[in-house]
């Protein structure tokens, strides 16, 4: 095995038990930060993959920013350990089924078209922030504009929804 | 180097992950944490598709796919807030208005 593949592998590893982990705890504040370890494990498939900028975009949006405020609402109304009842232990084995059905389907897609994915790897080293931003900045120019839009108007949302009314 | 496939095969899995935590889990927090857990999963086959066929449209998309959860999340923090504070609580079968 090549070190991309022992690398690969150990983070991949670290992703899954970070997701399993998310599930099997019963805490919201530990299924946060079971999930901070799944997003630091991808941004270092990122770093693997070549993908720098959208490594560090990871950490310091997902890992920092949005995890922070998960933590930060999980704290503020104090959650406590998840009960659960009957139907919601019923949820369980169809639940499983549905993911084992999902997951089987795309890797059996995956499988079918392994050649041409394969054939096409490894192209050649991009320069990967410089292109970033000349997309974003010249192609994607009006998306790129527009989600700031959306981003005021996430504001404003959030600062009306979580506004109490003075009665 | 690493095959796509790889990748794609792992974000799958993680997909499926969040999928079965989303149907499993019964605090809304956690629930909302597991739909994070299924954008990180399509992120992560973005990424892996735009390494595969050279071009960096796949890693714009994850931008924008960042810029969207993060909007995303803001505002479902805040219904969650709500939600919190008119029903005393955060399991997501004790809010049944709209029920039989």
């Amino acid at each position: 095995m090549t070190a991309p593949l022992v690398v690969f592998f150990g983070l991949a590893a670290l992703a899954v038990i970070g997701a399993v982990s998310l599930i099997l705890q019963k805490h919201p504040i530990h299924s946060a930060l079971s999930l901070i370890v799944v997003m630091v494990a991808l941004a270092g498939l990122y770093l693997l993959m070549g993908a720098e900028f959208v490594a560090a975009v990871q950490i310091i949006v997902y890992g920092g920013a949005i995890m922070v405020l998960f933590v930060f609402v999980i704290m503020l109304l104090n959650a406590g350990v998840e009960e659960h009842t009957s139907l919601s232990k019923m949820a369980g084995p169809p639940g499983l089924l549905l993911v084992l059905a999902l997951a089987g389907f795309i890797a059996a897609t995956v499988a079918r078209s392994g050649a041409s994915v394969q054939a096409a790897t490894q192209t050649g080293a991009l320069s990967s922030t410089k292109g970033i931003s000349e997309m974003v900045f010249k192609d994607f120019v009006y998306p790129f504009e527009l989600t700031s839009f959306l981003v005021l108007v996430a504001i404003l949302g959030a600062t009306v929804l979580a506004h109490r009314e003075k009665s | 180097m690493v095959p796509t496939n790889y990748y794609v095969i792992l974000s799958a899995v993680l997909f499926g992950l969040g999928v079965f935590a989303f149907i499993f889990k019964r605090n809304v927090i956690t629930i909302f944490m597991s739909i994070e857990l299924m954008l990180n999963a399509v992120n992560l086959a973005f990424v892996a598709f735009s390494q595969a066929l050279g071009k960096l449209d796949g890693q714009v998309f994850v931008l924008f796919v960042i810029v969207v959860a993060a909007a995303e999340a803001a505002v479902g923090l805040g219904i969650i807030i709500l939600i919190a504070r008119n029903r005393q609580t955060l399991n997501v079968e004790r809010v049944d208005l709209l029920k039989l």
